[in-house]
């Protein structure tokens, strides 16, 4: 008999001797009565069904993004008129003392500004999607997600668990590359590392969430307004996910060439989730890291950007010859120099591509307050956006290199400089792509 | 007559005894892992929506299989025990 | 410096993360699918004016090693040397849950069962009798429902009273098919060289099986007995 053989024939003899004193221990010391009616059973009979799954899976997705925008929106407001009051105040200050213009327009204009941006989008849109997003995990409603979408996965050639890192990416893209752990197959892990950028992470939701009310939905009412840019940030991440999908599938057929591995998901029953725990959790958890880290980075980011907008060679600022470097490929792809050179900037944190912008817009302008989203809508206007512009900006935010944080873990998990490189060539000739033709289309 | 169908055979609801597994390596561990080993009972809970994977109880837990893994496993329907015994 | 060394152990979705929590009082999000906790986690809680470290290991249905989170938990048990191992067990599912406390008993008898989830067995009609269970293993079972605290004081308590000795516990022996049992008592008298903290019984069940992680293991805990 062969070595390996008779590995195969103990490690049955094992496995089965433990099993049975498990059952025979359980079987004496358990009673069970009437089950009873087996709600778990008839919950999943509703969302694993043949016609309901799909459908409910998609609309609970929008749900969960409408009650982010409907709820985002009031205090979004009210923190951004706080912070404006503020600045009010700090240049109150800053004209007490004299302080001298440049030490003004660096700590105001740039790096208060860029930190009361970010603070007030993204911080009411986070705690609540968080929290709703988390309410889900808890529950145990993730894994069925995975068993409804795990021939599709199959299919590209990935694993069925890459459906649970893609949903860690919806938070944080470096944390759905970390997760990918749980893949026990290395080319199915590279694939979900590989592709965990297309499912937006919470760095770019309120840009996406902003676009598609601003652009997407005007002209309607107030209530309906909010469900067409749900229905347009469903629409995108459903996007994120069959490129998710096609990529795959791509890299599977080339470069990581292997059927796709044995799987085993567990169902677990539901569970009443913890609601003040949840809350609390993801709030300091997730939220304030989420937010501190983006702070972190948008303080010195906005110090940079007002001196690149304030540092004049010859007639223009540095940020305008940048930025009128990219434009030729900007227009190309139905957005602008300043857009691309946003995304670019953007680079350690997908939070601050919008400031960026914002600023670069507004170092050429006139200074206007930007302390609503019709004021901001109008400043885009003015920069001769369309809805186009906006469409292939959030598609181009969905579609790009990721941030700085996500590459370096990409780099620390595969060990590799190629498949980090690849990471990050790879969404952004997607996205030039996809931009390029839509623009090419409408156009 | 002795019925044996490999375990993705088995219809929603109908159980089983698992006779054999015929898949190796990784695969195989992994299934026995889960408690999946010659003489475990095993029911069929649900598809999925695409009929790949298919949930079944394994001892007390549902657990999903991809059809691929579970054509691996040879299983005597329980009518048919019922019959033979 | 912490006094006690505690592993935490248990199948994925029986809350053992939130044992860990509650126990340590440390923020840690517990998701509701398997291999969620691939890096360790430690924190820290005092009782009786002793410092305890609890490590919280991946959750897995059993320590035979075949996947990372698998290797990392049985690792911690078997050369970690901690002074007692928890295994939290979803009462809802015993069977299942069981196999890895089995297996846990076959590497270590310092062991205590947290039977948790009890609440939800009840609302089940599942009645788990845990002084029986007790009996059965030959190791101390508390009966908890963690995510409102209930029944922890008890397993610390228990804990507490292992790691003084004031527990004596007496494991359940597996006992396998004569075949198997002459191949490992042959085993064993071949790894007398090893390092007494080493459960020989258990290192050559893992011969038998082929279990190849086990020697990279072994090699790291004999040099360091040698050094």
């Amino acid at each position: 008999m062969r070595l390996a053989d008779n590995y195969e024939k103990n490690g049955d003899l094992i496995v089965t001797t433990l099993y049975d004193y498990a059952r025979r221990i359980a079987n004496q010391v358990t009673v069970v009565k009437d089950q009873g009616r087996d709600w778990d059973q008839l919950i999943d009979d509703l969302v694993t069904s043949k016609y309901f799954g799909y459908p409910l899976m998609f609309l609970l997705l929008g749900v969960v993004f409408w009650i982010t925008i409907v709820g985002a929106n009031c205090p979004s407001q009210l923190l951004s008129d706080l912070f404006f009051w503020f600045e009010g105040q700090l240049t109150f200050v800053f004209q007490l003392v004299q302080a001298p213009e440049w030490l003004y327009g660096l700590l105001v204009l740039g790096v208060y500004r860029g930190l009361s941006w970010v603070v007030s989008v993204m911080l009411p849109p986070m705690a609540i999607f968080f929290p709703l997003f988390t309410l889900l995990e808890d529950l145990g409603y993730l894994p069925r997600v995975a068993f409804n979408l795990d021939h599709l996965f199959k299919r590209s050639g990935a694993h069925g668990k890459m459906s649970l890192t893609m949903s860690m990416g919806f938070g944080c893209n470096a944390a759905g590359v970390i997760a990918a752990r749980i893949i026990e197959s290395p080319r199915e892990r590279l694939i979900a590392i590989l592709t965990n950028n297309f499912v937006p992470c919470n760095g770019r939701f309120p840009g996406l969430i902003a676009m598609s009310s601003m652009f997407m939905a005007v002209g309607i009412s107030m209530a309906s307004s909010s469900l067409v840019s749900a229905l347009v940030v469903a629409s995108i991440v459903i996007t994120g996910i069959m490129i998710t999908l096609a990529i795959s599938w791509l890299l599977s057929r080339t470069l990581l060439k292997g059927e796709s591995s044995s799987f085993t998901l567990e169902l677990p029953p539901y569970r009443k989730p913890q609601v003040i725990t949840v809350l609390i959790r993801s709030f300091f958890d997730r939220t304030i890291f989420v937010l501190w880290r983006a702070v972190k980075v948008a303080a010195p980011a906005g110090a940079l950007i007002w001196f690149l907008a304030n540092i004049t060679v010859g007639e223009y600022s540095f940020i305008a010859y940048l930025a009128d470097f990219l434009d030729p490929l900007g227009r190309i792809m139905g957005l602008d120099g300043v857009i691309l050179l946003a995304f670019i900037l953007g680079l350690p944190a997908n939070e601050i591509v919008i400031p960026i912008m914002v600023m670069t817009y507004l170092s050429e302008g006139a200074m206007i307050e930007l302390d609503s989203l019709s004021a901001f809508r109008q400043l885009l206007l003015d920069q001769g956006w369309t809805w186009l512009t906006a469409l292939n900006f959030m598609l181009f935010s969905l579609l790009h290199f990721p941030c700085g944080t996500t590459l370096l873990t990409i780099k620390k998990e595969t060990g590799s400089k190629k498949w980090t490189i690849l990471a990050a060539v790879l969404p952004t000739i997607v996205g030039i792509i996809v931009c390029t033709v839509i623009a090419w289309i409408v156009g | 007559m002795l019925m044996i169908i490999s375990l993705d055979q088995l219809p929603v609801g109908e159980s089983g005894i698992v006779t054999v597994i015929d898949a190796h390596g990784l695969t195989r561990r992994r299934l026995l892992d889960l408690g999946l080993v010659p003489g475990t009972v095993v029911k069929t809970i649900r598809k999925s929506p695409a009929g790949d994977p298919i949930a079944y109880l394994i001892r007390g837990s549902i657990v999903a299989l991809r059809v691929n893994d579970s054509k691996q496993i040879s299983i005597k329907p329980f009518s048919e025990v019922a019959i033979n015994e | 410096m912490s006094d006690y060394l505690i592993s935490l152990a248990g199948n994925p979705n029986t809350g053992k993360s939130t044992v860990f929590n509650r126990l340590t009082g440390l923020k840690q999000h517990t998701g509701n699918w398997p291999g969620k906790t691939v890096l360790q986690a430690w924190g820290f809680y005092r009782y009786q004016n002793e410092q305890y470290t609890l490590v919280d290991l991946p959750g897995t249905y059993s320590l035979l090693a075949h996947s990372p989170e698998e290797q990392v938990a049985r690792d911690f048990i078997c050369f970690g040397q901690p002074d007692a191992t928890v295994v939290v067990v979803d009462a809802t599912s015993l069977e299942r849950n069981l196999n890895l406390v089995l297996q846990v008993l076959e590497i270590t008898s310092q062991v205590v069962v947290c039977l948790n989830l009890v609440d939800e067995a009840k609302r089940k009609n599942i009645q788990v009798n845990a002084a029986k269970l007790g009996d059965e293993l030959g190791v101390p079972v508390v009966e908890t429902v963690a995510r409102r605290g209930i029944g922890l004081k008890e397993l610390q308590e228990q804990i507490h009273l292992l790691v003084h000795g004031k527990i004596k516990t007496n494991p359940l022996k597996i006992h396998y098919p004569p075949e198997l049992e002459n191949k490992i008592s042959d085993l064993i008298k071949q790894l007398h060289y090893l390092p007494e903290s080493l459960n020989k019984r258990w290192v050559a069940l893992r011969l038998l099986e082929g279990d190849q992680s086990i020697l990279r293991g072994i090699q790291e805990v004999t040099r360091l007995a040698f050094s």
